[in-house]
């Protein structure tokens, strides 16, 4: 049975630092993965946009210090709308304090900072995605 | 376990019927994995389908087929239309991983508008379409979508499978898609029943327009449909009220002498021709031992067998041996 990891990958909200999230898509691409590429969202966009592409993922990129605002909204809603299942990953530019607290209280499956492998990235979404089938 | 799980379906399948985002999501997928359930799902969802108006948008890579596709959008559901969207782009032949990148155009939604877009990535499939897309395209039509487009991947030439599945195809071209001689090429050109020169605010799209209509005027084709040709400049909706009117009149045509009933006739004789081709295939290969296979293609290499007739030899030798076919008298 094909069974892909459907990834959806989003900049969130108004930040326009786009190389990083490309980079990672990219990566994903190459290791066999369907990476769905938003564009800037919002959360409503990018949870809706999860909703129709039955996504395994979100992952979202932030590096403008929006992460604390809008990235719970994200695991709120998805969690709101049925999609317990979906793990959010962020990646950014952030205080590794809120990176912990993303993950810690937030739902946030996992935080890659900067310098993270991208080997390392990949096969955190393997393993938490596996986990889960 | 096996019950529970064709109880599940069950419920997917009545909670897409009645539009749930979700499950319609769900359902989708699992026919795109080939899901043991999947003919299940198909055979349940097929008769609420058929009622949708199916167009087909495709056209070279960067042409501007998303961008259409989101400006199509935003006219249908200001007619309070419902709208399904396939998008298709390409999986690598490497990874077999892909980058959808279709949504990235697709802007103007709002929760106000009925729309479902979903991404779908081409696979091994050479046509312009994933395996599953045309089975994707049904089931948002049997859960209630009136509009259904279809995007395919940025074709070449030969990407033809669009014109098998849609009622409608709108090809979409650039000032730069080439000179008279590519517009007369066979193919792409031939499927067209709306071309779009988008980005006609660029020098060279009065051009490609005549060249269209020259090789429109020449062909010997009889049609009982005149394509027409529209100008766009899709990413500041220049021309979209024109091209959203040309493709209502196309489907005016259709509506009239049953001629839609026509095409999804000849449409569906044409797939049923290839899905049955291709389980004939599939019985056939499955009475074939892969180690036989292997000794051939070793034996053809050292002689250098033409593989043509090595084929034939080996698909007459193997219905032999299989006593499916009569022996050599």
């Amino acid at each position: 049975m094909d069974r892909k990891i459907k990834v959806v990958m989003a900049k969130l909200g108004l930040d326009i630092h786009w190389r990083g999230v490309y980079l990672v898509s990219q990566f994903m691409k190459e290791a066999g993965m369907d990476v769905v590429y938003l564009g800037n969202k919002f959360p409503t966009e990018i949870v809706e946009a999860a909703i129709e592409e039955d996504a395994d993922v979100v992952g979202l990129s932030s590096l403008s210090g929006n992460h604390l605002a809008l990235g719970p909204i994200v695991v709120d809603m998805l969690r709101e709308k049925g999609l317990d299942r979906v793990k959010v990953f962020m990646g950014g530019v952030m205080p590794p304090d809120h990176a912990k607290r993303l993950e810690k209280e937030y739902g946030v499956q996992k935080v890659f900072l900067p310098d993270t492998p991208m080997q390392e990235i990949i096969d955190g979404i393997n393993a938490a995605v596996n986990n889960t089938h | 376990m096996k019950i529970e799980k064709k109880e599940l379906v069950d419920e997917l399948i009545e909670r897409s019927l009645k539009g749930e985002k979700l499950s319609i999501s769900r359902l989708i997928s699992m026919v795109e994995r080939s899901d043991e359930y999947a003919p299940y799902i198909m055979e349940k969802i097929s008769p609420h389908a058929g009622k949708a108006y199916y167009i087909g948008v495709t056209g070279p890579p960067g042409a501007g087929k998303s961008t259409t596709v989101d400006r199509l959008i935003s006219m249908f559901c200001k007619n309070n239309l419902s709208v399904g969207v396939i998008a298709v782009d390409p999986s690598s032949p490497f990874s077999g991983g892909s980058l959808l990148g279709d949504r990235v155009r697709m802007n103007v939604k709002s929760e106000k508008m009925d729309v479902f877009i979903r991404s779908m990535s081409s696979g091994r499939v050479m046509g312009g379409l994933a395996r599953t897309s045309k089975e994707a395209a049904r089931i948002l039509d049997a859960c209630g979508k009136q509009i259904i487009i279809i995007e395919t991947v940025g074709v070449g030439q030969s990407e033809l499978d669009i014109a098998e599945a849609t009622d409608t195809v709108v090809v979409i071209l650039t000032p730069e898609s080439g000179d008279s001689i590519q517009i007369m090429k066979a193919g792409l050109m031939e499927i067209a029943d709306i071309f779009v020169i988008n980005k006609a605010d660029r020098p060279g799209a009065e051009d490609i327009s005549t060249s269209i209509r020259g090789m429109l005027k020449r062909s010997l084709r009889k049609r009982d449909w005149d394509p027409q040709i529209f100008m766009t400049s899709a990413s500041i909706s220049k021309g979209i009220d024109e091209l959203y009117a040309g493709i209502w009149s196309h489907y005016d045509h259709l509506d009239e002498n049953s001629r839609l009933e026509q095409r999804r006739k000849r449409q569906l004789r044409q797939e049923l021709h290839t899905r049955i081709e291709n389980e004939f295939a599939k019985i056939l290969w499955d009475m074939v031992h892969k180690k036989d296979i292997e000794q051939v293609v070793n034996d053809a290499w050292l002689r250098r067998a033409d593989p043509q007739n090595t084929a034939q030899q080996f698909v007459w030798s193997s219905l032999r041996d299989s006593g499916l076919w009569p022996q050599k008298q």
